[in-house]
């Protein structure tokens, strides 16, 4: 789940239970704005969602430590995703990973195509202070492995909030690259969306935020399709 | 019932203590060799590098040897559960060897990302106790590079790649290889089940 506004924890309660109850199977908590601030966020809201849910989840932004890290997961959330601050300090990805295990570290790349090369950003949770980072992504994709995460989560820019389809070339760019499980996220608009990224780009899954809140694509039926169209899925 | 949970410093044992208050079940999260060996239940949940885990359970004097003589049920999770066997291949690190054999790498593979981490079925016949009410080819939850081999151990497989142990037994051991505190209606199901054991013997 990506929540670009502000949410109170009640409806993030209420939302976390609708999809567990849906069959989606695993929640991801962006607090996009975390990073940019530099703030420190309340957490107590994590552990009202572990006592709920019986299905992983993964909590995004703000966490800059092993001190975050260990609160967080302590909390009850499966794993950590870091995106900027493992851009500023790459070197935070192999601790957490030496700490925690390389399962619970997911490193979050928001990447587009500039003058035909992917490239990195940074800091896209603020429109104002989004940034190219001038790193190459397929370099980037490598790095983070050799550091020790688990898992890349690779939001394609040009197609997140757009509704028309998974960057099914990027995603297979960097799949080539990619020994740890991949994550696309940015573009799902459609059931058929999430077949071809299964089936063209060799994703391990699938991420949507705007598809499933706005009730566009419920998860019942999204998965009954897939299902239908050879890709093993929970029921 | 009482049902130790051994803290063993693994960063899933706040989904696990969840999952059992979910059930109802209170349980009590100790490194108390006297406090593990009063328990009716023993859950070893583990998370991380097999070796780090090892290493934190031989800080407490007396507790590796108290959960090698343990007799009531004792289920091992994960990391937990690759504790069981005598070895295992990450950090060629000796384990508690309550059950033969040596948990290894999945081997590199480029079609198979590891660690694996996902919904996989169940594949076992019919029969025991902890699968109670779960069918062959219900989904679970793993996050795992190191299996162990299928051996007559195994109660329950899955498969990656190559077919491994997702559930063990010998006696009063048993070990999960997925995590159940994150399995929705099944891994609670397993959680139960195991719950519901009486002590062997």
């Amino acid at each position: 789940m990506r929540f670009r506004d502000h949410v109170v924890v009640g409806d993030i309660l209420e939302l976390a239970q609708r999809y567990r109850d849906e069959g989606a199977d695993e929640l991801v908590f962006y607090d996009i704005t975390a990073s940019p601030d530099g703030r420190t966020v309340d957490r107590s809201w994590i552990r009202r969602i572990a006592r709920i849910l019986d299905i992983p989840f993964c909590v995004a932004g703000g966490i800059r430590s092993v001190a975050d890290a260990e609160e967080v997961l302590g909390e009850g959330a499966e794993k950590v995703s870091i995106n900027s601050p493992a851009l500023a300090d790459p070197e935070l990805i192999s601790r957490l990973s030496a700490r925690f295990g390389a399962q619970c570290v997911v490193v979050g790349i928001d990447s587009q195509t500039v003058e035909g090369v992917y490239q990195v950003y940074q800091f896209t949770g603020d429109p104002e202070r989004t940034r190219n980072t001038a790193r190459k992504t397929l370099d980037w994709v490598r790095e983070v492995q050799d550091r020790g995460a688990g898992e890349i989560v690779l939001n394609c820019m040009a197609s997140d909030g757009v509704r028309k389809g998974y960057d099914i070339a990027q995603l297979s760019a960097v799949r080539a690259q990619c020994r740890v499980p991949l994550i696309a996220s940015g573009g799902a608009g459609a059931k058929e969306h999430f077949a071809s990224v299964f089936n063209e780009a060799r994703v391990d899954g699938a991420l949507a935020a705007s598809v499933f809140h706005t009730g566009v694509l419920p998860i019942p039926d999204l998965k009954s399709y897939l299902r239908d169209t050879a890709i093993e899925v929970r029921p | 019932m009482q049902l130790a949970i051994i803290d063993s410093g693994g960063a899933n044992i706040a989904s696990l203590r969840y999952a059992i208050d979910r059930l109802g079940v209170a349980s009590e999260l100790t490194t108390d060799p006297a406090k593990v060996r009063a328990a009716s239940h023993v859950i070893l949940p583990g998370v991380g590098a097999a070796a780090d885990c090892m290493s934190r359970l031989q800080k407490t004097p007396g507790l590796v040897d108290t959960i090698r003589k343990l007799r009531q049920p004792m289920l091992g999770i994960c990391v937990g559960m690759q504790l069981l066997f005598e070895s295992s291949e990450e950090g060629e690190v000796p384990c508690l060897g309550l059950l033969p054999g040596r948990v290894r790498r999945f081997a590199d593979r480029d079609d198979l990302p590891v660690p694996h981490m996902g919904w996989n079925q169940l594949e076992f016949e019919p029969g025991s106790p902890l699968l109670k009410d779960i069918q062959p080819g219900d989904h679970v939850y793993f996050v795992h590079s190191y299996s162990a081999p299928v051996s007559p151990l195994t109660v329950a497989s899955a498969t990656y790649g190559e077919q491994f142990s997702a559930l063990v037994q010998s006696g009063n051991v048993f070990g999960a290889q997925f995590h159940p505190e994150r399995s929705a209606r099944i891994g609670s199901l397993l959680l139960r089940n195991f719950l519901q054991l009486q002590q062997t013997q």
